[in-house]
């Protein structure tokens, strides 16, 4: 039984002449929790819009259930949309909107009746049936707009960025409402978002788009600890960068030491996304949280990395100290408990495993910008 | 300050908004004695006799001015019906399709209010007269559609794309057909401005007289022709009581109408 099963296969699309989807491809099994990641423009809307209907694809295939669905007009998809405005119709009541699929269906009037209040009950709206839906808040419509696709069944649920509208308070708990459900009913679910947290919290797989392609997919943990590509590693938070050179000896990798940092030994789990020119410069992504601050002159071994810097800004948030590190023209933000005064020299200690290695690009110095 | 000079700063405004009010309210008022007026002539400032006998007149059951008020509406039913049979599916296609020469369309309906109108209506007359339709109601109603047809599409084309498109999304996405999806959502939000488009062509037509003068005369008597009509004989009281009647729906409407047509409509207009 595939019912709820999602396979877009070498999906393009286009706005006129912008190539919008560049062969995309990506598989969802039943009752599984997608997230489409990506900043604006990244063709994430597009996709979700491929698969329900609404954007017409130049090439590749779009199967739902065993379905071939490429050329089937949205309203016999079997999807149910949440859309980001929410797309609530002013002129019916909040029962009648949530009724309105139902309808369509042919259901007994009762049926009807009894599956509204069902789902009014299950979203936390009781009572607001009658209501007209200008005359609720925002997080309320939010909760229409889901029980009006929840409502009919579907097999596949698409959220537009369903919660980019709320204030962030809402938005926390409906994060977690909306997978709490997802999760009891079974549905499955594709999820756009640009939050990059609401994705990690969220999904069971997360889909990073970039350019109307998806750059990578895995589980949260996979593709924040494993990225495939600088621009993953830098979306997801490693964008702290640094300059190496690796040299590699017999079976051995090896960061070479410089004017900036020490020596240390890379595993060679940690080189293969270098395939084979696991020599010369390379570029190494971490994320803040994995820099430790350490004096200058502090022995080190193999398995970590010091870089040489010179404190060139200090801060306090609350709880710890916040430093800007100058490391030759870069300057990198590392927190630490000790207190050190601007201008004092000292190292970043890195654990070999927290460096993301990409091969160096030359002058890649364009940064995308991720949000 | 004194009393003089706070009279000075005060006076021209006074004066301003006097003017304007007998500007407005003069002529009407000048109607409004007229209507009840028995004799009147010249140089008397005021009627010599007052009463109501031209009112009686007018409404008689079998009176002209009955019977015209009677064609007007009927003729101004069917001219709104015409417009709406047009402007509907127009209105949709120029809000949603991607229709090639969209602003040359919207222009063409715009055509008829562009050229002077006499000569428009003298060569429709000679066509309509070869076809057999001067002088009927279905000529009057045809040449007062061309007429109204310029709001009823610029309106309805507004009220359509003032709908938003992801509401007709939700009905699709909900399993709803293009034509559910427009019975159900699009023109039930539509409605308010279609309707203000119905009013304005309702009143233009009850008003309109050139074209009615030459496509209909003599069979079809509007109001406005035997409004015509009594003044050119000097009866200054039935001409006065038909502008009055004529009044009435075009004040009721035009509040209605306010309340008809939202911001968010008005601002697509023409767009």
């Amino acid at each position: 039984m595939t019912r709820g099963s999602l396979s877009v296969r070498q999906v393009a699309a286009s706005y006129g002449a912008t190539p919008v989807l560049d062969e995309v491809s990506l598989d969802v099994v039943p009752g599984e929790f997608v997230a489409l990641l990506g900043a604006s423009g990244c063709g994430k809307t597009t996709l979700l819009r491929a698969i329900s209907g609404f954007v017409r694809v130049d090439r590749g295939r779009v199967i739902a259930s065993d379905r071939d669905i490429t050329d089937t007009p949205p309203e016999k998809r079997g999807m149910a949309m949440v859309f980001q405005s929410y797309a609530l119709w002013p002129h019916m009541s909040v029962a009648k909107n949530i009724a309105y699929g139902l309808k369509l269906r042919r259901w007994p009037r009762e049926r009807i009746a009894g599956r509204v209040d069902e789902t009014l009950a299950l979203l936390k709206l009781g009572g607001l049936g009658e209501r007209n839906v200008e005359q609720i808040s925002g997080g309320q419509r939010q909760r229409v707009a889901l029980g009006r696709a929840l409502a009919v069944e579907p097999e596949l649920l698409l959220l537009d960025e369903p919660l980019s509208n709320l204030d962030a308070r809402i938005r926390l708990e409906l994060r977690h409402e909306i997978r709490a459900l997802q999760k009891r009913l079974g549905i499955t679910a594709i999820h756009v978002t640009h939050d990059r947290e609401e994705a990690m919290v969220m999904a069971d797989r997360i889909a990073i788009m970039h350019r109307g392609r998806i750059e990578q997919v895995g589980a949260p943990e996979t593709i924040y600890q494993s990225p495939q590509s600088a621009f993953v590693a830098d979306f997801l938070g490693a964008s702290n960068i640094c300059d190496l050179v690796l040299d590699r000896s017999d079976d051995e990798i090896r960061i070479a030491p410089g004017p900036l940092n020490t020596a240390a030994r890379v595993p060679p789990r940690q080189a293969e996304r270098l395939n084979g020119s696991a020599h010369g410069p390379v570029r190494a992504h971490f994320h803040s949280n994995a820099a430790r601050l350490v004096s200058a002159d502090s022995d080190t071994d193999a398995k970590t990395l010091t870089l040489f810097g010179r404190i060139a800004q200090s801060s306090y948030p609350g709880g710890f100290y916040r430093y800007a590190v100058a490391v030759g023209g870069r300057e990198f933000v590392v927190d630490s408990d000790r207190h050190l005064s601007e201008g004092e020299t000292v190292g970043i200690s890195l654990p070999v495993e927290a460096l993301h290695l990409f091969p160096h690009t030359g002058n890649n110095e364009e940064r995308e910008e991720t949000s | 300050m004194t009393a003089l000079a706070r009279l000075s700063r005060v006076l021209p405004s006074t004066v301003l908004i006097v003017l304007l009010a007998l500007v407005i309210f003069g002529p009407l008022t000048n109607l409004l004695i007229w209507s009840v007026t028995e004799r009147w002539y010249f140089p008397h400032k005021l009627p010599l006799e007052w009463g109501f006998s031209f009112w009686e007149r007018v409404f008689r059951p079998r009176g002209n001015a009955m019977e015209s008020l009677i064609t007007s509406i009927w003729i101004a039913v069917f001219t709104v019906f015409a417009c709406l049979a047009l402007s509907v599916p127009a209105g949709y296609a120029l809000a949603r399709l991607k229709l090639p020469a969209r602003a040359l369309i919207m222009l063409a309906f715009l055509m008829p209010q562009a050229f002077p109108s006499v000569p428009i209506y003298i060569n429709v007359a000679r066509i309509f007269y070869t076809l057999q339709l001067n002088g009927t109601i279905a000529g009057v109603v045809l040449v007062h559609t061309l007429h109204g047809l310029v709001y009823s599409v610029w309106i309805a084309t507004a009220a359509f794309a003032a709908v938003d498109r992801s509401l007709e999304e939700a009905a699709r996405n909900m399993g709803a057909g293009p034509l559910r999806t427009f019975a159900t959502i699009t023109l039930p939000l539509a409605t308010p401005g279609i309707m203000a488009s119905a009013i304005f062509v309702f009143l233009e037509s009850l008003d309109e007289f050139t074209g009615t003068y030459f496509v209909g005369t003599p069979d079809v008597t509007t109001l406005p022709l035997l409004m015509f009509r009594a003044s050119m004989e000097g009866n200054y009281q039935i001409a006065s009581i038909t502008a009055l009647i004529l009044l009435i729906p075009s004040i009721a409407f035009m509040l209605v109408v306010e309340r008809f047509l939202r911001a968010d409509v008005l601002a697509k207009v023409g767009t």
